[in-house]
């Protein structure tokens, strides 16, 4: 037989065809992606799907119930509560991938050098991140909005680095573990650089639990932007977040608790899409999980 | 290389020189662990190295600063005539790939996230060999090279047995074509049945390919069967070294002799009656091994002499050196 014959053989699926298999195998995980580009959607569109300006108030109608005209009521200054989720969508998905995404950014390439390299950058490393932990992180997320200034953006990047620490840790430890392998050695000695070594064999290998860690830390976001909106050092009234929304129906709850449901809701459902469809990218990305 | 540099001086030309190697572990509190402690011989090219000894002898760490994963504490390693600790960057990195290492364990030497296809042709991306088209190519040729179907090279680590496992890494290797190539206890993690194939493939490369092999193991019928010279080591020291033979049927060291003793195959009723040595007692710490001889807390032989002085490394018969002061030609002690 030729090489070339057999080289036929050796045929790599398409991505496409990869991603098909995948949403037949994984029933669960193609659902919870299905929910979260619904989310998205809804945010990107928020302006078209909305039946209402979410900032529009109408004295007349303050915390209706539920009606044909108002689907979820309105809220105490008579804004329909429908249009504010759906305004409030956009800046509650971008503030939890904001600050997550800041957290990888920097978490990420911290760990995998405190790991890699050992030593005194190790040793430098590791300290600030057990200064970084010690703080409450709300309080250091107060601290570093107050620095920064106000608005959801700085909100965000300053809860992104209180998460930042715990990413590195996470990473640090697996990386200390994975360069000990054999087939990094390898790869050494074929001459790979420390680039190299980090980026097609350290991390992909070390990478797992944070993948993990980020779809609860997407949550966990979600909830610092309600605090830090709630605290007024988010977003800015009178835009709509989710947790903006939440922190003033909870003023009212005793007069109109059904006011806190829809804003509630959303953060769950977005937080429990983010920890599933992590669990099946982990799985996804595990050749060792193949067809289980 | 160019094929003229492989003349008929071949069999003279050292693909490694090692001269006085030392590789210390620093140890927390100032101590350090002496893994090796000043070892010298030269590889040959062409020829196969057996490097035998117990655990903690060090073999694995001469076989692991021959590729330059340790950095020598001292002494020197040349590849050819180069000193390689005098190369810049990217000479090393050239020269390098003609040095490679086959480890004990196959799965863990094999990237579990990297198709098998992946694996083989990172080498040639590293070096900047080829086109994607080529190196794929190579990869697969050496995939066949190395026994395997091609069909194996979509698959990933956790999908093969391990003699297909430490075929690939055989393979891997063969894709950047290397002269020489440390074996580190090889086929130690295979089953008895795959052993004597992998061995075989080895055997085959070398006829083919002109390989060179530094092989390291602790199993003397696997050193007897593939090398024609074989090192003997003891506690990070070189203890013997010799035409394979030679240190088998008369081993001159008494370290050798006792530990020929303790292999459990049918030998001679007659050597087994005359030789056998016991050894007493654990191979010493490496922190802090035994002045003089390293050998002399187990050895039966030891005299006040092996306390105060350290043995010469010295060739009593021709090609056939040992480190003991009493060492004789016909293998006697004293």
């Amino acid at each position: 037989m030729t090489t070339h014959a057999l080289d036929m053989a050796v045929k790599e699926d398409s991505l496409f065809s990869k991603f098909g298999q995948w949403c037949r195998r994984d029933k669960r995980g193609s659902a919870s992606l299905l929910v979260l580009l619904v989310i998205i959607g809804i945010a990107v569109f928020a302006p078209w799907v909305a039946p209402y300006s979410p900032t529009e108030q109408d004295y007349s109608k303050m915390l209706m119930e539920p009606s044909a005209a108002h689907w979820l009521g309105t809220d105490d200054l008579g804004r329909d509560v429908l249009s504010r989720l759906i305004h409030g969508a956009s800046k509650s998905v971008y503030a939890a991938f904001l600050a997550v995404g800041i957290a990888l950014l920097i978490g990420v390439p911290v760990g995998l050098l405190a790991g890699f390299l050992g030593g005194w950058v190790d040793v430098c490393i590791s300290r600030v991140i057990d200064t970084l932990l010690s703080f409450p992180a709300i309080v250091l997320a107060v601290a570093v909005t107050g620095a920064m200034g106000i608005g959801l953006t700085n909100a965000m990047v300053s809860v992104g680095i209180v998460f930042s620490p715990h990413i590195a840790r996470l990473i640090r430890a697996r990386t200390l573990v994975v360069r000990e392998e054999l087939y990094v050695d390898a790869a050494r000695c074929f001459g790979a650089s420390t680039t190299r070594l980090l980026v097609r064999h350290v991390t992909p290998n070390a990478i797992q639990p944070v993948i993990v860690q980020c779809t609860l830390l997407l949550a966990v976001a979600l909830l610092a932007e309600a605090s830090l909106s709630f605290l007024g050092l988010g977003v800015q009234p009178p835009e709509p977040s989710w947790g903006q929304m939440l922190a003033r129906a909870y003023m009212y709850m005793e007069i109109s608790p059904e006011q806190m449901y829809a804003p509630g809701l959303m953060i769950m459902v977005t937080a429990l899409t983010f920890n599933t469809l992590g669990e099946s990218l982990r799985v996804a990305l595990d050749p060792t999980m193949k067809g289980l | 290389m160019s094929t003229a540099s492989q003349s008929s001086v071949e069999d003279d030309r050292n693909i490694v020189t090692v001269e006085n190697l030392k590789i210390h572990f620093p140890l927390k509190g100032g101590q350090t662990v002496k893994a090796v402690d000043g070892v010298s011989f030269q590889i040959r090219a062409g020829e196969t190295l057996g490097i035998i000894g117990e655990s903690g002898s060090g073999k694995s760490t001469v076989g692991r600063a021959l590729v330059g994963l340790l950095k020598p504490t001292g002494g020197t390693l040349r590849y050819g005539d180069t000193d390689i600790s005098a190369l810049s960057a990217s000479e090393y990195k050239r020269l390098r790939k003609n040095y490679q290492i086959i480890f004990q364990d196959p799965h863990a030497a094999l990237n579990p996230r990297m198709t098998i296809l992946q694996s083989l042709v990172e080498p040639m991306e590293i070096q900047g060999e080829g086109t994607r088209e080529s190196r794929r190519k190579t990869a697969l040729a050496a995939l066949e090279r190395a026994g395997l179907a091609t069909e194996i090279a979509l698959r990933h680590p956790h999908e093969l047995s391990g003699g297909q496992k430490q075929r690939i890494n055989i393979a891997r290797a063969l894709t950047v074509h290397p002269q020489f190539i440390v074996c580190d206890e090889v086929v130690a993690a295979l089953d008895v049945s795959v052993r004597g194939s992998i061995l075989n493939l080895f055997a085959d490369l070398q006829e083919e390919l002109g390989l060179t092999y530094a092989f390291i193991t602790h199993d003397i019928s696997v050193v007897a069967h593939v090398s024609q010279r074989v090192g003997v080591m003891y506690l990070g020291n070189m203890m013997e070294l010799g035409p394979t033979d030679a240190v088998i049927e008369n081993p001159l060291h008494p370290y050798t002799q006792a530990l020929l003793s303790a292999e459990p195959r049918p030998v001679p009723s007659d050597m087994r009656e005359d030789r056998r040595i016991r050894l007493e007692g654990e191979i010493p710490s490496p922190v802090a091994p035994p002045s003089g001889c390293r050998f002399r807390t187990r050895c039966p032989f030891a005299t006040e002499k092996c306390k105060t002085e350290v043995p010469q490394w010295r060739e009593i018969v021709r090609n056939h050196r040992v480190a003991c002061h009493y060492a004789t030609p016909d293998g006697r002690i004293g």
